[in-house]
């Protein structure tokens, strides 16, 4: 089994409706997806999606709801078939595989988490967490201690004997979660698998999430509504609306240069403070200040050198990665990043709301 | 002088017409209207009054070489019969089978003491339903049947409704999973179960009798087998194509092979619908079995026939109330089971 799988995705359209590959003509020209939906009567799903997920890191797909999130992250195992473009995992164009590999694949290197759960109302707890490992042939014995941990290490331990039915929302969303974890394939995709929890757990989930990383570098691509939680978890974060991405890249780097009035809007609420990083404003300029008043870790929140600082703008920090120096950080700077992009103070937030309404 | 003369003569057809013309026996019609004959010659208005749609008889009437409908039906029984017997070598041995199965339950169901009989069913009845109420109720039923003598009658019914309901879901169900999977089979398949369920019963039991002697079982069984498939095959169709979207899914993203899913998934959130069909299977084969008493049926049909033949409105009326008790039964048991079904198998709450 390959504990490294990328994906990438290459000029990917999708266009629902009854023919997709005429209007696929007309998006290319240039239709936007309301002209397309108006004049003939298709829904643009994706258009033109590049999007390189590299091996052992998260991407986090962003976008309000509509913007095609789901449907993106059903081509990576092709549960939909694209109208054009190529999805490469492992450098392999799936869309060229047979219904044997394509099953393989499902099989063997992807695990899923849904959105509405879909779980099997007829298995218990057990069953369902080991469902990927049964299709695969193993029987309960086989998977029974596997999935157990995992339903523990959810929080549903002692629960295996229920029927979904009797679940909570959020409970059900982690046996789903679990689930995925059992079935232990290279690649997770995880359709805002933690949208029904509630925050102390959704943070829990979160923390797992990150831990498991750490431990076992999987290929994850997760669908997120929520700005924090994307940064939270994000190594490369895409901004999808109405089927296009906006912008993708670094999280930081997006948060400190958003390149659409969309962006800013979608940024403008959220606490800087305590999501950019030291890494993302210092200086890696070797000129020395005159004097620092200590260092601070490279991926320490701003938050947390303000209150190191005691509020003084005047000092600067030497900034540490792993015992070894690499800049320095000025007070000066960081409260300028602290500033919301411009543009959200000049109400484009609520042109651009009243747009895409 | 027939009303539509002027057509074949207008065509220049008179002589293929009257070609071979030998008139062929007169009808009632035409034998009052040549005793009446030598009336005066009618007025145009009165002859368009009089002017008979260009049916087959009338078209004949004035051109010999068109067959008449009396020829029509004639010739499609001639070409049923030119096919019975081709057929029968195919479909006799086919259905051999079913006169065999329907022979053995009549002899097991009837020849198997009551006291072995009854336990039997009332633990099938348990088995079925889990409730003691239930299985009260049927077992004072049966008491009362075979306290009034109607308990081999019951028992023969009882007998045919098994074999047939069981081999209604045996080809059923398949048939409900093929269409479930095919729009094209879909599509193919409702109109022949629309019309086997719009056909007045008595229609089928026409071909069947020319096909099958009035003998054999597997005449009644045929003809029961047909009418009470329908709701089997509709509910499994019906079911699974129901099973949420998402589970279905989520089968695929997990590389669930086609057999899988159906084994695994399809079926089992269908179960509820597939046994409503059976129990609609059940109750139809009941109210068919009666009317195939006509085509030598054993059972509780032969009293009731009985009874509108000779006038015995007491062996009818003791017949239908045996009938009636069958049915609730049957229904009772079968909805008890479907109820154990739904129970253990949930929708989700989103
Ligand atoms: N099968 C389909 N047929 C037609 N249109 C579809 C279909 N599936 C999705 N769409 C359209 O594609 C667009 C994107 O849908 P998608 O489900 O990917 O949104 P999403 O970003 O996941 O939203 P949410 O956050 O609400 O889940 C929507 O406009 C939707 O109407
Ligand atoms: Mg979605």
């Amino acid at each position: 089994m390959d504990k490294n799988a990328s994906i990438s995705i290459c000029n990917l359209y999708k266009i629902f409706g009854t023919q997709p590959l005429k209007a696929l003509e007309h998006v290319r020209g240039g239709m936007g997806k309301t002209e397309l939906m108006t004049r003939h009567r298709h829904v643009l799903g994706l258009s033109d999606i590049n999007v390189e997920m590299k091996a052992g890191e998260i991407t986090v797909i962003m976008g309000l709801s509509g913007s095609g999130k789901s449907t993106l992250i059903r081509h990576v195992n092709r549960l939909i078939e694209p109208t054009a473009g190529e999805i490469l995992v492992n450098g392999e164009n799936i869309l060229t595989f047979g219904e044997t590999r394509l099953r393989e694949l499902r099989r063997k290197q992807m695990s899923m988490v849904f959105q509405h759960f879909a779980l099997l109302p007829h298995k218990t707890v057990l069953d369902n967490a080991g469902m990927a490992r049964s299709v695969r042939g193993d029987d309960r014995a086989a998977y029974e201690e596997d999935a157990c941990g995992w339903l523990e290490r959810v929080g549903l331990g002692g629960q295996e004997g229920q029927y979904p039915h009797q679940l909570s929302g959020g409970m059900q969303q982690r046996v789903g979660i679990a689930r995925a974890l059992t079935s232990n394939a290279p690649i997770m995709l995880m359709d805002e698998a933690f949208s029904a929890l509630d925050p102390l757990i959704r943070t829990d989930m979160q923390d797992l999430l990150l831990e498991l990383q750490q431990e076992l570098q999987k290929t994850i691509v997760f669908i997120s509504h929520d700005l924090d939680e994307a940064l939270k978890l994000a190594d490369h974060l895409v901004i999808l609306k109405d089927g296009i991405i906006v912008q993708q890249g670094e999280p930081q780097e997006i948060l400190l240069n958003p390149n659409d009035p969309y962006i800013v809007d979608f940024i403008s609420d959220i606490n800087r403070a305590r999501v950019l990083r030291v890494r993302s404003v210092m200086d890696v300029a070797p000129v020395a200040p005159p004097q620092t008043a200590g260092k601070v870790d490279a991926d320490a929140t701003l938050e947390s050198v303000i209150a190191l600082s005691g509020g003084d703008t005047a000092l600067s920090y030497e900034v540490h990665r792993a015992g070894a120096q690499v800049g320095y950080l000025n007070m000066q700077k960081l409260v300028r990043a602290l500033v919301p992009t411009q543009a959200a103070q000049n109400g484009m937030r609520h042109s651009t709301r009243t747009n895409s309404d | 002088m027939a009303a539509y003369d002027f057509v074949f003569d207008g065509l220049g057809l008179r002589e293929w017409c009257d070609r071979d013309a030998s008139p062929g026996p007169m009808s009632m019609a035409d034998l009052l209207a040549r005793g009446a004959g030598g009336q005066a010659e009618k007025s145009w208005m009165e002859s368009l009054w009089e002017l008979p749609f260009p049916s087959l008889d009338a078209l004949n009437q004035a051109c010999p070489a068109i067959a008449r409908s009396r020829d029509l039906t004639r010739g499609l029984e001639q070409s049923f019969l030119n096919v019975r017997d081709p057929l029968r070598v195919v479909l006799d041995p086919i259905t051999q089978p079913l006169s065999w199965a329907l022979e053995n339950a009549l002899h097991v169901f009837t020849s198997t003491p009551w006291w072995i009989m009854l336990p039997l069913l009332l633990l099938l009845v348990w088995v079925a339903s889990r409730s003691w109420t239930l299985m009260g109720f049927v077992g004072g039923a049966l008491a009362f049947l075979l306290f009034v003598d109607h308990y081999t009658f019951a028992m023969q019914t009882m007998s045919i409704i098994f074999v047939c309901a069981f081999l209604c879901v045996l080809f059923g169900v398949p048939i409900g999973i093929a269409m479930s999977r095919s729009n094209t089979m879909q599509r193919l398949t409702i109109p022949v179960l629309d019309m086997l369920q719009t056909l007045p019963t008595f229609v089928y039991l026409i071909p069947l009798i020319f096909l099958f002697s009035v003998t054999e079982p597997k005449l009644y069984g045929i003809a029961i087998i047909l009418y009470a498939i329908v709701p089997v095959i509709r509910l499994t169709d019906l079911g699974i194509r129901l099973v949420d979207k998402d589970v279905i899914e989520a089968a695929e993203a997990f590389g669930m092979t086609r057999h899988q899913k159906l084994v695994r998934v399809q079926i089992p959130l269908a179960l509820p619908n597939i046994m409503a069909g059976v129990n609609q299977t059940i109750m139809m084969s009941l109210a068919m079995v009666v009317i195939a008493s006509l085509v030598s049926a054993p059972g509780l049909g032969v009293l009731v026939l009985r009874g509108i033949r000779n006038l015995e409105l007491g062996v009818g009326l003791m017949a239908g109330l045996g009938i009636v008790l069958l049915a609730i039964i049957l229904d009772r048991v079968t909805k008890a089971a479907l109820a154990r079904v739904n129970a253990a198998s949930s929708v989700p709450r989103h």
